[in-house]
């Protein structure tokens, strides 16, 4: 027989180290001594979302749209150098995703035109299929890195946007190549967060065309929801660098939403990402609206676009919705504007936010979107720990009224096992969730199962008349194998789940496979000492089992 | 010493005739279900079929037709409805094959609040899953279903003989079977935790094989002049009181769960109580059976470790 005491030690340490790391996780841990917080190890488990509540989303990045954002501003910068540097150029445009098409007005200006293009594009490659026509289209290996660093910055944007919007322990990380995983735990206002993330954010302020004769027909409201039928009218008569767009007009009082539309030119003539600043302030009649501050280019330009156009209207439009569409009155110098509307002090406030983050390179869809409210977390948690007190008291009662003294035993394995469990998910700063807790209950359950083949072992040894002594070890060593056999292949099924599972199978596939693990330890050393300890005491006549 | 069961002399490998028509039936029933989900037909969850599932906790009891009703006339007329009669709780599943940016979850709570004015609801979960999720978290199943399968039959085949793997891995793959057969039959919604409480009834049921196939080998070695029959028919006696006992205890555990673990986990823990007792047959009546069905080299196993 081998020695007992160290066997013992080893018990005891790993039951100590298991409380200690288990026990942050408890309630108790608040009132406990400051020092002893300190000296803690880890923050303990956290709970999954589907127990404590919160929303998950995974969100796509459309990042073939980043690519043609850039490729129409490269559009518009070309249209604007070739006027600067008189090249006879009649028009540019993009007609594709990646190419660019320049019509020359006259075949001499083709070196000219290729040359500058060359020298300022560096990311177009050019080609002229005929006398009169070049074609620039994106290098591939430039596409690939516009696509990825779209992803990028949305990831750090929305890190920004969820960063001042306070979230107690966000998670936000890049999964495959084009998502974007969001959890975030114990929300209280899922859809107000939703929007936050999503809002593409692009500010631009544009020119409305007051000359038109379409914008003096166009209605001055129309209520929410008839948008599609004023496009349908005045579709054809918009001139080709005009478009409508609409303002969103909320009554006070009957809390009634009307559209207002205007007509405004393509033409960008400054984007949001010259902003240094965006705050929120609160002006006459307590209406809110959000003050920026431009850079010092921002500044300039602004001033030069409202010292040209007084008396005229500039649209601030966000996402395509008009915000406000004010008169110039006159010159605006500092670098400081106003964004107006009808919005609440918290829309003015999230509005603020995603101006101060950035803007998305490109668009966001949401593909995935779990939300659990706090009250199912709760009581999920409730039912979870009732069923393992009910099942755990049931699987004990039965041991002991089955197998008497070493049931006994075997259910001080199963608390061990349960401690151990506890004690490394701790340890782990293991996510718990839902099916994790089924995982917790399924251990005790199947933990008890190496324990039921050594006893039946055991019993089958006293049946052919061996003393207790030779008997259990007996049991124990033809056991062994066995319990091997079975353990592993739990455990490959284990591995699968995790290699493939996703949140709460991961949980599940964690504690099953830490469950077997500690399993084994449990049955073959922790039982085994016990009995050891018994038959030291003297030689045992019977064996109550 | 107490004894659900003595010391026992059954043949079981004389039944095999009936329990191969038994079992015949249940995996027939399982290939049903799974050409279904091949085809789209079967009741996929919307984790893996996409769509929208909002479940909402109201203050009073709620008439399913008039909910069914009230969504119908805010235009969505595709829902199914379940109902938890433990606090007044709804489940609406939509399922679609369009995206998320149609907002189906605040459509029906929408519906809800004008329909149901006088009844305040909060929402206790709300899940949107796009089409393309679904594909990816069908093939991941896909994968985790066949790693942990071929593993198994390796592993098995390597501390055993290949033809052990072999009925090991049919006698698993005949639990999952059957376990989704009657998932099929009683249309339970096939979900991402079925799936892995499918792959975790395929572990158990393996531990409970692996201990039966250990004791035929065992046996095999002492006692190699007996008749094939016999020496399993022996070892599975001997082990039928473990085997027993330890369904015994899981099946102890399962059913507070499925009783009162809640919505979330009931069909989960439905599956794993249907797979430990389908599991616990298949092992006496189907794996061990193979073993006839398939001699291999007499002696081999003699001298193997």
């Amino acid at each position: 027989m081998k020695p007992v005491a160290g066997r013992l030690i080893l018990l005891s340490v790993t039951v100590v180290v298991s409380l200690v790391f288990f026990l942050p996780s408890t309630p108790l841990f608040s009132s406990m001594p400051e020092w002893w917080k300190h000296n803690l190890p880890g923050k303990g488990m956290t709970l999954g979302l589907d127990l404590q509540g919160g929303i998950h989303l995974v969100l796509e990045v459309e990042a073939e749209r980043a690519i043609e954002i850039k490729m129409d501003r490269d559009v518009s910068n070309m249209t604007e150098l070739f006027a600067e540097k008189k090249l006879k150029v009649e028009n540019v445009k993009r007609t594709g995703p990646t190419e660019i098409t320049i019509n020359l007005a006259d075949p001499g200006a083709k070196e000219a035109v290729l040359t500058l293009t060359d020298d300022q594009f560096p990311t177009l490659s050019g080609r002229s299929p005929s006398d009169r026509v070049l074609l620039l289209t994106l290098r591939p290996d430039d596409a690939e890195r516009i696509k990825k660093a779209a992803v990028g910055q949305a990831l750090e944007t929305v890190r920004n946007r969820i960063d001042q919007f306070g979230v107690a322990e966000p998670l936000i990380q890049q999964q495959g190549l084009r998502q974007i995983v969001v959890q975030l735990p114990g929300v209280k206002d899922p859809g107000r967060a939703k929007a936050l993330i999503k809002n593409t954010a692009l500010l631009e302020f544009k020119m409305l065309d007051e000359d038109h004769k379409v914008a003096r027909e166009l209605p001055s409201r129309v209520p929410a929801g008839k948008e599609e039928d004023i496009l349908k009218e005045f579709g054809p008569q918009i001139p080709p660098d005009d478009e409508i767009l609409f303002e969103r007009n909320v009554d006070k009082e009957t809390g009634r939403v009307t559209k207002t539309p205007y007509l405004i030119r393509k033409r960008v003539a400054l984007t949001g990402d010259v902003l240094t600043d965006a705050r929120v302030a609160i002006g006459e009649f307590q209406s809110a609206y959000v003050s920026i501050n431009f850079d010092s280019t921002g500044a300039k330009l602004f001033e030069r676009i409202t010292a040209e156009n007084v008396k005229k209207r500039m649209a601030i439009i966000l996402d395509n919705t008009v915000y406000s569409a004010p008169v110039i009155q006159e010159r605006i110098g500092g670098g400081r504007a106003q964004i107006t509307g009808s919005f609440s002090t918290e829309e003015a406030n999230d509005l603020a936010i995603v101006l101060r983050a950035g803007a998305l390179p490109a668009p966001v869809k949401i593909i995935q979107d779990l939300t659990v409210g706090p009250s199912l977390g709760r009581d999920s948690i409730e039912k979870g720990i009732r069923s393992t007190v009910i099942a755990g008291a049931m699987v004990i009662i039965f041991m002991v009224v089955y197998y008497r003294l070493a049931g006994a035993i075997a259910d001080f394995a199963l608390m061990l096992n349960l401690v151990c469990l506890v004690g490394a998910l701790a340890g782990l700063n293991a996510t718990l969730t839902l099916p994790g807790i089924a995982g917790i209950i399924l251990t005790i359950g199947m933990g008890v199962d190496s324990n039921v083949l050594i006893f039946e072992r055991i019993r089958e040894e006293l049946r052919t008349g061996k003393p207790v002594r030779p008997a259990v070890d007996a049991g124990y060593d033809k056991a062994f194998l066995t319990i091997v056999d079975s353990h592993v292949t739990t455990l490959i099924t284990g591995f699968a789940l995790f290699l493939f599972g996703t949140g709460p199978i991961k949980g599940f596939a964690v504690t099953l496979c830490l469950g077997i693990a500690i399993n084994l330890f449990t049955a073959l050393v922790g039982t085994k000492v016990i009995f050891d300890l018994l038959n030291r005491r003297g030689r045992m006549e019977h064996l109550s089992i | 010493m107490l004894e659900i069961l003595g010391k026992t002399s059954i043949d079981f490998m004389g039944k095999r005739r009936y329990s191969f028509a038994f079992s015949g039936v249940l995996v027939l029933v399982g290939l049903l279900a799974l050409v279904h989900i091949w085809l789209g037909k079967a009741n996929l969850g919307i984790d893996f079929a996409g769509g929208t599932a909002v479940q909402l906790k109201f203050e009073q009891p709620i008439p399913i037709e008039q909910a069914r009703q009230a969504l119908i006339r805010h235009g969505l007329p595709d829902v199914e409805l379940q109902e938890f009669t433990d606090g007044n709780k709804l489940l609406v599943r939509v399922k679609t094959t369009t995206t998320i940016e149609e907002k189906v979850a605040e459509k029906v709570l929408e519906a809800f609040k004008k329909d149901f004015a006088g009844n305040p609801f909060v929402v206790d979960s709300s899940y949107e899953i796009g089409p393309t999720i679904g594909q990816r978290l069908q093939k991941d199943a896909l994968i985790a279903i066949s790693i942990s399968m071929l593993g198994i039959i390796l592993y098995v085949a390597a501390r055993f003989e290949f033809r052990f793997g072999v009925a090991a891995a049919i006698a698993t793959f005949h639990d999952v079977f059957a376990v989704l057969g009657v998932f099929y039959i009683l249309d339970k919604e096939i979900t991402l935790l079925i799936v892995t409480a499918l792959l975790t009834l395929a572990g158990y049921s393996l531990t409970d094989t692996v201990v039966v196939f250990d004791r035929i080998r065992e046996n095999l070695k002492v006692r190699h002049r007996d008749p094939l029959e016999t020496v399993i028919n022996n070892a599975v006696n001997q082990v039928l009181s473990r085997t027993v006992v330890v369904s015994l205890t899981v099946v102890l555990v399962l059913i507070p769960l499925t009783l009162a673990g809640g919505e979330v986990l009931h069909d989960f823990s439905l599956a794993l109580l249907l797979g430990v007792i389908v599991g616990t047959y298949s092992s006496v009546f189907v794996a061990s059976p193979l073993l006839i069905l398939w001699k291999g080299t007499p002696g081999k196993l003699l001298r193997r470790r």
